[in-house]
């Protein structure tokens, strides 16, 4: 089904559910206990989920399968988002002709930069990346500020044109998001006893475009053109006395993945119509090469844990704070409680960035394919035992 | 007029003298063997009848075009195929799809690309990709990783990747170097048999000359950059100028 193998399309469709049951699957605490800051199923941090789970899918492509690391990407992003936010200026507030804008700009400024910066390979091609990300934001903050309105950033005010639109509402507000006249801060709430889950339009619109993201990278990884780009990551010698040119194919991956990066930036604008130029600085682009690696570079799905695991932890961590760290450790002894918030303090909080270089150390250091490959570690263990039993008692049955 | 003419080639490296004035002649679909000591300069003129070297001088010409200035992909799409004298193959690749990659460069030419329909689709060419592993006898290595393999099996490898591109010219840098005697073997009737069949002329770099007997029409014999002998095998055999060659490198050994 869809042209997909069975192990690919079993994958897609656990992403599916995944993504659709989250509202419930990320609020497994009851609204009132003590627990409930550990709840994620809040439409704003599910957005941030799925959003920059499309970022890394398409990072991704260029990192996990070429080998070429950008520390770009985020340039990408913010111009999804300006170019969303213009499109909310001037034509209408649907989000549809946003999102399209988005990767179309997205996706010619990606050309740009790849064609000057595939000239070169290894860290000299990342530090060029990381140039011209550093020149984007440059002239986002402060030389295009008639376009990006500087540090202020770019909003949506009471007299845009909107052409196909309305400037205000009835009442003389700002009109909202839409699509199609859906709005996307539109929600609803299910209460069933101490539980509530929350289930908002904007949400599963991101839902729905991350996983025809994530299904197209499915395929572009089983085509020849994802077998072309492993072949450059692993042999350029061979791939060129073989008869292929492997530049356009590298450029046609980081143009995918500014398209896609684009895409999340456009959708970024969607849940809140503003672009700041901040969203294009060098620790955005850090944060999806993280998310990568974190998860698993050149896997299918481990971008998007490793994005799921980095907006976890910068929302949930540092929402942390000591107070909360004293109650949580209330019933020890004083001493012993001050010295133990005094080192956990370090690490929740506007420390979370801390907790969160631990953990990335320790991956990378005992599993370097990410998340991903401890996953499989554990599901080869499951395995291992279950055929030990096998054994055991295929060879306990002849006795009986 | 050869399919592959070598004119008056020279290459310097610093001081060192690799090629002077090399002239070679290859004639379409016969084998020809080019010997030599150590440092001979051999792997050199390879490197710039393939675009992986510019000489300092002369010409080399391909069915009637120059290669030089063309890049290595334009003039492997020429037809001309390269097994390295180290294994160059996609290790992070698995064998099956080190096969594969050819096939799609061979009929999609150098940059078309597919990036909706899988490989496994290409119904045609997963055919012929097993046939080849077949004819080399890996079929059964058809998943594994291939830079996991013996430094023979990815010599074989790295042929059949270049013979399933039908190359009007196939250029061997000391394929069975390293490979087991049964697999020397294997490799000389595939080649045989493959020259038998089809339009296609080789080019041997070969220190194996039970190798180079049973596959050369001609014979090569170049000393310090310079051609020494050209002539049929059983005139290399005993040639004085050969076993000078030889035992001086002996000597200096
Ligand atoms: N890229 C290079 N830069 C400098 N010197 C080189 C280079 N390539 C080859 N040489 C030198 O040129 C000479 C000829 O080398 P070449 O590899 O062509 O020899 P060969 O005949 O293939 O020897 P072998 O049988 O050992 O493979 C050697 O002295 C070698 O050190
Ligand atoms: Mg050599």
């Amino acid at each position: 089904m869809f042209g997909l193998e069975k192990k690919d399309l079993n994958l897609l469709i656990i992403v599916a559910l995944l993504t659709m049951l989250a509202p419930f699957i990320l609020n497994p605490f009851p609204t009132d206990s003590a627990l409930a800051q550990f709840n994620a199923g809040y439409p704003d941090l599910m957005q941030r989920f799925v959003i920059y789970g499309i970022f890394a899918i398409g990072f991704n492509i260029l990192f996990g399968l070429t080998g070429y690391l950008s520390f770009g990407h985020a340039a990408f992003l913010g111009v999804g988002s300006y170019s969303a936010v213009w499109m909310f200026k001037l034509l209408s507030m649907n989000v549809l002709p946003a999102l399209v804008l988005s990767v179309i700009i997205a996706g010619a400024f990606s050309w740009l930069i790849g064609f000057i910066s595939l000239r070169r390979t290894g860290i000299y091609f990342s530090i060029l990346t990381l140039a011209f990300a550093q020149m984007s934001f440059a002239l986002a903050y402060s030389v295009l500020t008639p376009i990006t309105n500087g540090e202020t950033g770019l909003q949506i005010t009471l007299d845009d044109p909107r052409i196909l639109g309305m400037s205000a509402t009835a009442d003389g507000s700002i009109p909202v998001t839409n699509i199609f006249g859906l709005e996307m801060r539109a929600a609803t709430d299910l209460v069933i006893g101490p539980w509530s889950f929350t289930f908002s339009v904007g949400y599963y619109l991101c839902a729905l475009v991350m996983l025809v993201a994530f299904y197209l990278s499915i395929r572009i990884f089983r085509s020849p053109f994802g077998m072309m780009l492993r072949a450059i990551k692993s042999n350029q010698t061979r791939m060129n006395y073989t008869g292929l040119n492997p530049k356009p194919y590298t450029l046609a991956a980081f143009v995918i993945s500014g398209m896609y990066a684009g895409l999340a930036g456009g959708l970024l604008a969607c849940m809140d119509p503003l672009a700041g130029a901040e969203r294009m600085q060098w620790t955005a682009s850090g944060e999806v090469v993280l998310m990568t690696i974190l998860g698993g570079a050149g896997t299918l799905i481990g971008p998007v844990l490793g994005a799921g695991m980095i907006k976890y932890f910068e929302n949930i961590f540092s929402k942390i704070n000591e107070a909360t760290l004293h109650s949580w450790f209330d019933v020890l002894p004083d001493p012993m409680e001050n010295g133990l918030v005094w080192v956990l303090e370090h690490f929740v909080g506007a420390g979370w960035h801390l907790t969160l270089g631990v953990i990335f150390m320790l991956v990378v250091t005992f599993l370097p394919g990410g998340l991903v490959e401890g996953g499989q570690r554990i599901g080869r263990l499951f395995n291992r035992t279950k055929a030990a039993k096998d054994d055991e008692s295929a060879a306990t049955k002849p006795a009986e | 007029m050869g399919i592959l003419e070598v004119k008056d080639v020279s290459k310097r490296f610093g001081g060192l003298k690799a090629l002077s004035d090399v002239n070679l002649s290859v004639a379409q679909n016969t084998c020809h063997a080019i010997i030599g000591p150590n440092g001979a300069g051999k792997s050199t003129l390879l490197n710039c009848l393939v675009g992986k070297l510019i000489p300092d001088t002369g010409s080399v010409m391909f069915d009637g075009q120059s290669v030089l200035g063309r890049s290595p992909h334009e003039i492997n799409q020429m037809g001309i195929s390269r097994v390295f004298q180290t294994p160059e193959i996609f290790g992070d690749l698995s064998v099956f799809e080190n096969m594969m990659i050819p096939l799609f460069a061979r009929r999609d030419g150098a940059y078309r690309m597919h990036a909706y329909e899988s490989v496994a689709s290409e119904k045609e060419l997963v055919s012929r990709a097993l046939q080849m592993l077949e004819d080399v006898n890996m079929a059964d290595k058809r998943h594994m990783h291939a830079a996991s393999m013996s430094r023979g099996d990815k010599r074989r490898l790295e042929m059949a990747m270049c013979l399933i591109q039908e190359p009007k010219l196939l250029l061997l840098d000391e394929p069975t170097a390293g490979m087991a005697r049964a697999d020397t073997n294997n490799t000389i009737d595939l080649l045989r048999q493959i020259k038998d069949s089809r339009d296609i002329t080789i080019a041997i770099i070969e220190h194996d000359m039970h190798v180079v007997f049973s596959l050369a029409d001609r014979i090569t014999v170049l000393a310090q950059g310079t051609p020494l002998v050209e002539d049929v095998p059983e005139r290399i055999k005993g040639h004085p100028k050969v076993k000078e060659a030889y035992l001086g490198e002996t000597a200096h050994a």
